[in-house]
């Protein structure tokens, strides 16, 4: 374990992913070129709205995209302890993988494990707590049942469940919303994995219960130093969880960088709008919250250029309608896809 | 903003609903969900009110109620009629209702189900006003098209059906469709929180513009602070059946006096990452309305809990002019809020 996650190698490396779906109406490009590094430790955000291609990115990275879904270019490149025996690390791509193979099934679950939106839907109605638990256990370290039960009551202590032995024989519908939430990381958790992709983990919870998760990941990621990869649309809880942040817009970055940043200097006129358009807690009430202009495409209908162009009010007639920009290096920590920083357009 | 001489335009009083837990061949009652249970409040004419909470507050069966979709179990509402006499719709059966269903009407959820797929926007729109007697089509067609414009959307899409828009052009038609009869009182329940954040602020202006120009008075069910200090004048905050606290929003959110509503603010996450935020000493959970603890509801939470606390619940009493509360420690203890900007 580097002491230095910021110099060290990524533990994922996401090189310019396209997941197209291939459908008889046309292709639709749901992520078009997407590149970013996660590190040990990091928090890396991801925020968009619905059909930015976020959630697409990660069944990528995890290969479960379906039919008619595909990965039609690029590399996602995950570093893990060596398998023949020798010590150091060595790279991955998870591209070139089966996807039903078990070489990715032991990857799912066991270097990387999900925490999904819906915990009320996630578990099984109709097996226990614990035996969903004891089974990905076993599935992936080899070690007996009571070994794994006692694991399992472990895990659920440690993500502050009270009276684990109970809850481990109980079914998922006799726990709260909080409770599910709680016993799903317990799961995602069970095999020490290196990277933890979390995906909208508060959207189906209450503010309370929601800032109860939120700390616990915190707890835990400290405790472990692993990374994860969160997965929101509320910039509320982008601010206070993650350190580097990814706009995403149908399926592009729009910018990225280091959180404060993204917050306090944005660059995109994408990220400016958003932004100023959430009513905040602390901000003037009653007066109207400038609003960005129009709706979000439908992905058959993908803007040509820009895909922020027809709602940006910084487009340029001529340029912005014509050619798509490219992520750039804008200053000395952000990266920006926007012609109004760079002149560089992606490449058909 | 706040003139003192409005007339309230609903009063609620004592508001219970209780849904029984049966079981077995007879029916046997085994007990009661308190879902409202007893809560009283006012909506001036022209205000906004909001309604928060987490879920299972009750927050949305006081709208049903207050809306008379559902029936209450006791209590009064006392509601201000256009021709400025006070009816209890408490009491009121189904016919007796009904002239006056134009003057309230409910915003949805969720625009994806709320609207039917099967009918055009003209049908949609044009549906209250033909139920309610308006059988001239050429006087519905005029009219439906008055309403979409008035929201913002054009009138050639009459002939167009919900598939064919998006979420917030949904939300929009929605808004035609309850405003159409000219209502008096709306309850809008959660009507921004199924949108994407960018047409969140549309909604949002939308629904501040129109009550400006129709002099709409809004009841605001929501859960999202941020939106709800964003739009409303007063708000009230429900825990497990009962109103903890009522007060007009600078108030509310710069001195709360409930201990449940300052847990509330601090958890919610600010958008700006040197703002330390989104965190609570809140342990556990929300009891069940169907086995709320003894005393005060919130007591096994509260970091401020006494001996009084765990016996006996306290009175929604006014603490200072508007602002009401119901904590036995109210005056003792002082409580963090949020800074108006």
């Amino acid at each position: 374990m580097s002491d230095q996650p910021s110099t060290a190698a990524p533990l994922l490396s996401v090189h310019d992913l396209k997941t197209y779906f291939l459908m008889d109406e046309g292709v639709v490009k749901a992520v078009d070129g997407v590149s970013f590094d996660v590190r040990a430790g990091q928090t890396f955000g991801i925020v968009g709205e619905s059909g930015c291609g976020k959630s697409v990115t990660i069944k990528s990275i995890l290969r479960i995209v379906e039919p008619p879904g595909k990965i039609v270019h690029g590399r996602i490149l995950l570093r893990r302890p060596r398998r023949d025996g020798a010590s150091g690390e060595e790279e991955l791509d998870l591209v070139g993988l089966d996807a039903r193979g078990e070489e990715i099934r032991s990857i799912r679950g066991g270097q990387i494990a999900l925490i999904p939106q819906e915990p009320m839907t996630s578990f099984s109605p109709v097996h226990t707590i614990g035996n969903q638990i004891v089974e990905a256990i076993m599935l992936h370290q080899s070690i007996g049942k009571k070994a794994a039960r006692d694991l399992a009551h472990d895990l659920l202590r440690d993500v502050g469940i009270p009276m684990p032995e109970r809850r481990l024989d109980e079914y998922s519908w006799q726990l709260s919303g909080g409770l599910r939430q709680r016993a799903i990381i317990a799961m995602a958790l069970c095999c020490h994995p290196r990277l933890l992709i979390a995906d909208e983990p508060t959207t189906a919870v209450d503010v309370t219960t929601q800032a109860q998760v939120l700390r616990l990941l915190r707890e835990l990621q400290q405790e472990r130093n692993s990374a994860i990869i969160f997965i929101t649309h509320d910039l509320g809880v982008i601010a206070q969880m993650a350190r580097y942040v990814m706009v995403m817009y149908l399926g592009l970055v729009m910018e990225q960088g280091p959180v404060d940043a993204i917050f306090h200097a944005p660059k995109h006129p994408y990220t400016q709008a958003l932004l100023r358009s959430i009513p905040s807690v602390s901000s003037r009430p009653r007066v109207n919250l400038p609003t960005i202009s129009g709706s979000i495409p439908h992905p058959f209908n993908k803007p040509v250029g820009c895909p922020f162009h027809p709602r940006c009010t910084k487009r340029m007639p001529g340029k912005c309608d014509a050619g798509t920009p490219a992520l750039q290096p804008v200053g000395e920590i952000q990266l920006v896809s926007c012609f109004l920083y760079h002149d560089v357009e992606v490449s058909a | 903003m706040t003139s003192q001489t409005r007339p309230r335009l609903l009063e609620v009083k004592n508001l219970r609903k209780y849904f029984p837990i049966q079981k077995g061949f007879f029916k046997k009652t085994l007990g009661n969900v308190r879902a409202v249970d007893d809560v009283s409040f006012y909506v001036e004419e022209g205000e906004t009110l909001g309604l928060v909470g987490e879920s299972g507050c009750g927050k949305t069966t006081t709208s049903r109620c207050v809306m008379r979709a559902i029936a209450p179990s006791s209590g009064q509402l006392l509601f201000r009629t256009g021709e400025g006499e006070v009816v209890d719709l408490a009491v009121l059966d189904r016919a007796a209702l009904r002239p006056l269903r134009p003057q309230m009407q409910m915003i949805f959820q969720d625009p994806y189900s709320s609207l039917s797929p099967r009918m055009n926007l003209f049908e949609i729109v044009g549906e209250p006003l033909l139920v309610n007697g308006m059988t001239n089509r050429k006087e519905r067609t005029d009219r439906v098209a008055e309403m979409l414009q008035l929201v913002g959307l054009r009138p050639e899409y009459m002939q167009r059906f919900p598939h064919a828009f998006s979420g917030g052009q949904r939300q929009r038609i929605g808004i035609a469709r309850a405003l159409s009869l000219h209502p008096r009182l709306v309850v809008a329940d959660e009507p921004v929180s199924a949108l994407d954040v960018s047409v969140q602020a549309q909604i949002l202006n939308l629904l501040l513009d129109l009550q400006e120009r129709l002099h709409l008075t809004y009841i605001f069910v929501a859960h999202n602070l941020g939106v709800v200090k964003h739009i409303c004048d007063r708000v009230a905050v429900m825990y497990v059946g009962k109103l903890v606290e009522m007060a007009h929003t600078g108030e509310l959110f710069h001195r709360p006096r409930h201990p449940y509503t300052a847990a509330l603010m601090a958890a919610v996450p600010v958008a700006d990452p040197r703002v330390q935020s989104g965190d609570t000493e809140l342990k556990g959970e929300v009891p069940s309305p169907a086995n709320p603890p003894s005393g005060c509801y919130f007591h096994p939470r509260c970091a401020y809990a006494e001996e009084v606390c765990r016996t006996r619940p306290p009175d929604f009493r006014e603490i200072s002019r508007g602002h009401f509360v119901s904590c036995h420690r109210a005056d003792e203890i002082d409580l963090p809020g949020i800074s108006l900007a």
